[in-house]
C-alpha cells in the first residue's frame, strides 16, 4: 500500500506545481465541471473536438497534488485521441502512470475526479451531437460510478 | 481541579483511546476536536452501566427499571440546565445534535412565523447547518436570507446587521458563538442588544462555544440556543435545543408520535407539556445519560480552567506557527477573541496533502472546507488545514504538529 510520503514522489510534486494543459479553451466544443464535496477539489475540463478527435484539451480548478498530477496526466493521455479511444480510458491508465495503483480509499477520489469530469464532458458532447445516443446512458452511469 | 499543565496531562489517563498508536506505531496526536472529541472512561462507563443495569423505556412503565431509567434521563437534563444556567428545565429539548436543533427551529418556529418578504439574517462564517435550513425555509416562504459580512481578521461587520434591521423586515438573526473554522468568538451581547431593540429574535449555534468556555444562557438573552454533546466528551447523536419559554409556546410540534401527546383521538390530538411536546418517540436514553456524565466531568475541571488551558495552548501554537515561513493563519491573532481552533494554509501545498503527509506521523488534522463553503469563498481558498484543541491536548502535541509540518516542507521543497 502506498503510504507515508511515498506517494508524494518527484513527479507528483512537480505536476502539482507546474500542471500540464492548465488553462481554458475559449471556443471549446464542450466543457464540464465537477467537484468532490468532501475535500473541495474542483475541476473544469474544456475540449475542442474536430473530426471526432480531441484536438485540444485544457483544465482549470483547484485541487490537491494528487488531483492536479492526475489531471495533468489524463489531459496528456486524452489529447489527440478519438472519442472512441477516450471512451476506453481506464482509471488504471492514470494511476499506473503515476505509480498510484495502491492509493488508499480516501484519496482515490482525488485521483479520479478528472476522469469523472472527462467522461461526463464526453457524454455531454455525444448527447448533444450524435443522432444515435444509444450507449450514452451506459457511459453516464460509468462516469457516475467511477468511485 | 487546579489549572496546571500537569493536571491536564494527568487527565489523559481517563481517555483510553489516547493510549493507542496509529500508522507505524506513532503516538496518537488528536487535533480534530472541533469536529468531535474523544470520550473519557467516565462517559463510556455511564453508558455501559445503563445498558448493563438499568435499560428500560422512559416516561411510561411503573416498574423499577423504568423508574431508574427515567430518573437518570431527567437528571441529565437538570445537569445540562445547570451547566449552561437555564432556570427552567422545560425549555431544554433533547435532539440529535446542533443540526437537528436548528432544523427543528426552522420547521417548528419558522413555518408558522416566516412569511413572504421577511428576512432571516445569518453570517459569512456559519457552518452549513446554520445556512442550509434557512435556505430551505426562505425558498419555501419566498422570504430572504441575508449575510453579515466579516473583515479580514474574521470579525463580523455589524454595520451589515444595522442595515438589515433598519428594513423592519428581519424576523430572526442566527449566528455561531464561535466559528468552527476561524475560532472567532462572536460578540453575541452586542448582536443580541441590537436585535432586542428591534424586536427581532436571535438564535445561537453554540456547538463550538459550549465545550470550550463558560456559557450562561440566563444572562446571554438570546431566544434559541443549540449545541451538541459529542463535541464536549459526550457520545454522538445527542444534543440540546434551548428555547425561551415564551417563544417555545408559539411553536408547532416538530415530529408527531409517542411521548409528545396528551390525548390522541381519531382526528385530533392535544400536545404534551414542554419540553416533551418536542421529544417524539423513544429518545436516545443511554447517550443522554452519557451526556450527563460528560457534564459532570467538565464541571469538575471547571470551564474557566478549560478556557485557560486552551488559551495557553493556542498562544503556544500561534507563536510556533508564526516562525514557519509560508504558513498563513486565518482569523484574528487576538487570543482573547478566539478559541482553540487554528485554520491555516502552508505555502502552495493543498490542505489535503498536508493532512495526508502528517497523518503518517500519527497526527489527526482536518483538511477541507469544514462545512463552511460560504466562508471558504469569502477567504478565497478552496480549503484550509485546521488544528483544534481540547482538554487532553498538550504542548507535546503542538510540537509534534510543528515537526510534522517540517516533513511537509521537505516533501514539497518549501
Amino acid at each position: 500500500m502506498s503510504s507515508g510520503t511515498d506517494i508524494y514522489h518527484e513527479m507528483i510534486v512537480d505536476y502539482s506545481r507546474n500542471p500540464i494543459n492548465y488553462g481554458e479553451i475559449e471556443d471549446h466544443d464542450v466543457t464540464f465541471h465537477d467537484s468532490n464535496p468532501l475535500c473541495g477539489d474542483s475541476i473544469d475540463i474544456d475540449m475542442k473536438i474536430d473530426d471526432q478527435k480531441v484536438s485540444d484539451i485544457k483544465f482549470h480548478g483547484k485541487g490537491c497534488a494528487i488531483c492536479m498530477a492526475c489531471t495533468s496526466v489524463l489531459t496528456e493521455i486524452t489529447k489527440g485521441k478519438s472519442l472512441e479511444e477516450v471512451k476506453k480510458i481506464d482509471k488504471n491508465d492514470i494511476l499506473s502512470e503515476l505509480g498510484l495503483e495502491h492509493l488508499q480509499a480516501v484519496r482515490i477520489k482525488c485521483a479520479l475526479l478528472s476522469l469523472k469530469v472527462l467522461k461526463s464532458a464526453l457524454y455531454t458532447y455525444l448527447g448533444a451531437h450524435l443522432e444515435n445516443t444509444e450507449g450514452i446512458d451506459k457511459l453516464k452511469t460509468e462516469a457516475e460510478n467511477l468511485y | 481541579m487546579q489549572s496546571t499543565e500537569s493536571s491536564f496531562e494527568n487527565l489523559r489517563n481517563d481517555f483510553p483511546i489516547l493510549k493507542r498508536t496509529v500508522r507505524d506505531n506513532k503516538r496518537l496526536v488528536y487535533l480534530d476536536n472541533a469536529s468531535t472529541t474523544q470520550k473519557p472512561n467516565q462517559v463510556i462507563d455511564a453508558i455501559t452501566d445503563y445498558y448493563q443495569n438499568h435499560n428500560a423505556n422512559i416516561h411510561r412503565a411503573v416498574y423499577a427499571l423504568a423508574e431508574e431509567s427515567t430518573e437518570a434521563y431527567e437528571a441529565a437534563r437538570d445537569k445540562i440546565a445547570n451547566f449552561v444556567n437555564v432556570k427552567n428545565r422545560q425549555e431544554l429539548i433533547f435532539v440529535r445534535g446542533t443540526t437537528e436543533a436548528i432544523n427543528l427551529v426552522a420547521y417548528a418556529w419558522g413555518r408558522p412565523h416566516i412569511n413572504e418578504g421577511d428576512i432571516i439574517v445569518t453570517t459569512e462564517y456559519e457552518h452549513h447547518s446554520n445556512i442550509v435550513p434557512w435556505q430551505l425555509l426562505t425558498q419555501e416562504k419566498r422570504a430572504k436570507l441575508e449575510y453579515i459580512g466579516m473583515n479580514d481578521d474574521g470579525e463580523l461587520n455589524l454595520d451589515d446587521l444595522d442595515k438589515y434591521l433598519a428594513t423592519g423586515k428581519v424576523k430572526l438573526v442566527t449566528f455561531s458563538l464561535m466559528s468552527n473554522v476561524l475560532g472567532t468568538i462572536t460578540d453575541a451581547e452586542k448582536i443580541i442588544a441590537k436585535c432586542k431593540a428591534a424586536g427581532v429574535l436571535t438564535l445561537i449555534d453554540g456547538a463550538q462555544a459550549v465545550p470550550h468556555m463558560k456559557v450562561d444562557l440566563d444572562t446571554l438573552g438570546c431566544d434559541f440556543f443549540a449545541f451538541s454533546g459529542h463535541k464536549m466528551l459526550a457520545p454522538t447523536g445527542i444534543g440540546i435545543l434551548w428555547v425561551r419559554k415564551s417563544v417555545l409556546q408559539t411553536m408547532s410540534p416538530f415530529h408527531g408520535g409517542g411521548d409528545m401527546i396528551r390525548e390522541v383521538h381519531k382526528y385530533e390530538t392535544t400536545w404534551n407539556d414542554l419540553p416533551y411536546k418536542f421529544e417524539a418517540g423513544t429518545p436516545n436514553i443511554a447517550d443522554v445519560i452519557g451526556f450527563g456524565a460528560a457534564i459532570d466531568y467538565l464541571t469538575k475541571i471547571g470551564m474557566d480552567n478549560v478556557r485557560q488551558h486552551e488559551i495557553e495552548l493556542t498562544t503556544y501554537a500561534m507563536e510556533k506557527f508564526a516562525k514557519i515561513p509560508g504558513l498563513q493563519i486565518y482569523g484574528t491573532k487576538d487570543i482573547t477573541k478566539r478559541g482553540g481552533v487554528i485554520s491555516f494554509n502552508f505555502a502552495d501545498v493543498h490542505p489535503h496533502d498536508v493532512a495526508d503527509i502528517i497523518d503518517k506521523e500519527g497526527i489527526s488534522l482536518r483538511s477541507g472546507h469544514h462545512c463552511a463553503q460560504v466562508l471558504m469563498e469569502r477567504l478565497n481558498v478552496a480549503a484550509t488545514s485546521r488544528a483544534s484543541f481540547y482538554i487532553y491536548n498538550t504542548k507535546k502535541d503542538v510540537d509534534a504538529l510543528i515537526d510534522s509540518l517540517n516533513i511537509v516542507a521537505k516533501v514539497f521543497k518549501l
